[in-house]
């Protein structure tokens, strides 16, 4: 316990550094270090939760006053497939995602190499080192702080879900009748407010950490800058004989967590549906466009040098006395 | 002493299938743009058989990505054309002066948003905001000018 207690006290040093903005980013970013460096990761170790559901009752006490408050009736919406999505009778419910809980407990027994497991792992957000739903988000309701976490402000969102459609675990939920829509075009555009674990930004912005660490009697999650925890990660998985998701999923997330069965199995066989995110492979679907960035680059300069050699072919016909096309 | 081009042409730098091809990928960013809010899915627009791509996210933001890439190709290549070669004998129309304008916004702040979607940006909401709006409108402005400017035979630039 003490060399977790001094892990702890090294790593939540690392957190003030990490949580507020740091000075050093700027130099760093210049010394070419990848700006994921500089954000905060939390390691979940499977291995160490009991399920008892402290951070899910933490989350949301620390979290409570970023709740949805849907006014009702809701206004009508057009066309009669867009779905309302109402969460406010059921503020209780917390064995999936909703808009007022951002944590829950997934619960999976499985075997392997002979072993059985029962397993209890706490799923929320995995705040993407580039995340989709902020990056994506074609209004610019969802942000990233310089520390890695990602954000949707309520008070911006319009309740369009495209976050949630392009997020690889479906995480942000919806809650109709609150937000900036119902004062726009409430009945064309626009759906209600999405919600999802912001990583407690407020309390790591003091120097603080997220309620869920806080209350977890198990010390099952441990935060820090993102190499360390990947290291750690590393290390312990290396201990147990185990695995590691989250570090290379959609491109890299600053969630890892660690566990004594593969992931492919616990995948197989936890629930997963609305609001129950899978454990399975996720592609980096960023990368596809980003990858053809420098194309972007390219292009102007490819046609700037066409159009360039069309006019010094045709001087140089105009020089040898024949007359300069004109087509293209 | 004129050339073939103002005939061939009807007035403007684009020859005919050019400009076809010029007016076909303006209308895939316009797609592939608007396709980024979720608003095809919801107004049945992707249910149109061969149209389900524009309610797939991913897609839409890769084919506009590619498109930029051609859009920027082209605006390169005929901008350079009118600089080096073109100048003294055709000048800017105002539609064209007008168009460019919008253009040239359209592109500066995709641009922007390109950049922002690398790993390490960080935008403030509000900067975010305003890119979107400001890109939105500039298409919106480029849209309907340019659909007036195809109703009366506008082109970009004219013969002095």
């Amino acid at each position: 316990m003490s060399e977790s207690i001094s892990r702890r006290t090294f790593l939540k040093s690392g957190i003030v550094a990490a949580g507020t903005l740091a000075a050093g980013e700027t130099a760093a970013r210049a010394a070419g270090a990848p700006a994921r460096d500089q954000h905060l990761a939390t390691l979940i170790d499977i291995t160490r939760c009991i399920g008892c559901g402290e951070c899910v009752a933490a989350c949301r006490e620390a979290n409570g006053h970023k709740f949805p408050n849907p006014k009702k009736p809701f206004p009508r919406m057009y066309p009669d497939r867009v779905k309302v999505s109402d969460w406010s009778d059921k503020q209780d419910v917390d064995d999936r995602l909703t808009p007022y809980n951002w944590l829950f407990i997934q619960e999976v027994t499985v075997t392997h190499g002979g072993e059985e497991f029962d397993l209890t792992i706490p799923r929320r957000c995995m705040h993407c080192t580039n995340p989709p739903c902020v990056k994506l988000c074609p209004w610019g309701a969802s942000r990233q702080y310089q520390n890695g976490i990602s954000r949707i402000d309520t008070d911006m969102c319009l309740g369009g879900s495209k976050c949630k459609a392009v997020c690889p675990w479906d995480i942000p939920q919806r809650q109709t009748g609150d937000g900036l829509y119902l004062d726009l075009l409430p009945s064309l555009a626009g759906n209600g407010i999405m919600n999802k674990c912001d990583r407690c930004y407020d309390r790591v912005a003091t120097g603080g950490q997220p309620a869920c660490i806080e209350a977890c009697p198990e010390e099952v999650q441990t935060i820090g800058p993102r190499p360390e925890i990947v290291a750690l990660a590393r290390e312990r998985a290396r201990e147990i004989n185990g695995y590691v998701y989250g570090e290379h999923e959609n491109g890299g997330t600053n969630t890892l967590y660690v566990s004594p069965v593969p992931f492919e199995t616990l995948n197989a066989a936890i629930e997963k549906g609305p609001g129950r995110p899978h454990l399975g492979p996720a592609a980096d679907r960023m990368a596809e466009a980003n990858n053809i960035g420098a194309a972007l680059l390219i292009a102007p300069l490819a046609g700037a040098a066409t159009a360039l050699g069309r006019f010094f072919k045709a001087a140089r016909k105009a020089g040898s006395g024949e007359h300069p096309s004109a087509d293209t | 002493m004129t050339t073939p081009t103002a005939s061939r042409t009807a007035g403007g730098l684009m020859p005919a299938p050019i400009r076809a091809a010029y007016m076909t990928l303006l209308l895939f960013m316009a797609l592939s743009g608007f396709g980024q809010m979720p608003i095809f899915k919801r107004y049945y627009i992707a249910d149109i058989p061969g149209l389900g791509w524009l309610a797939q996210f991913y897609v839409t933001h890769f084919i506009h990505y590619a498109g930029a890439a051609l859009l920027l190709a082209v605006a390169a290549y005929y901008l350079t054309r009118y600089l080096v070669a073109e100048r003294t004998r055709r000048r800017l129309s105002l539609y064209g002066a007008i168009q460019g304008v919008m253009m040239a916004t359209i592109v500066a702040t995709g641009v922007l948003r390109v950049i922002k979607n690398y790993e390490g940006y960080y935008l403030s909401s509000g900067l975010i905001i305003f890119l979107d709006i400001l890109h939105l409108a500039a298409v919106m402005g480029f849209l309907l000018v340019g659909a007036w400017g195809l109703a009366s035979r506008k082109r970009w630039t004219r013969i002095r």
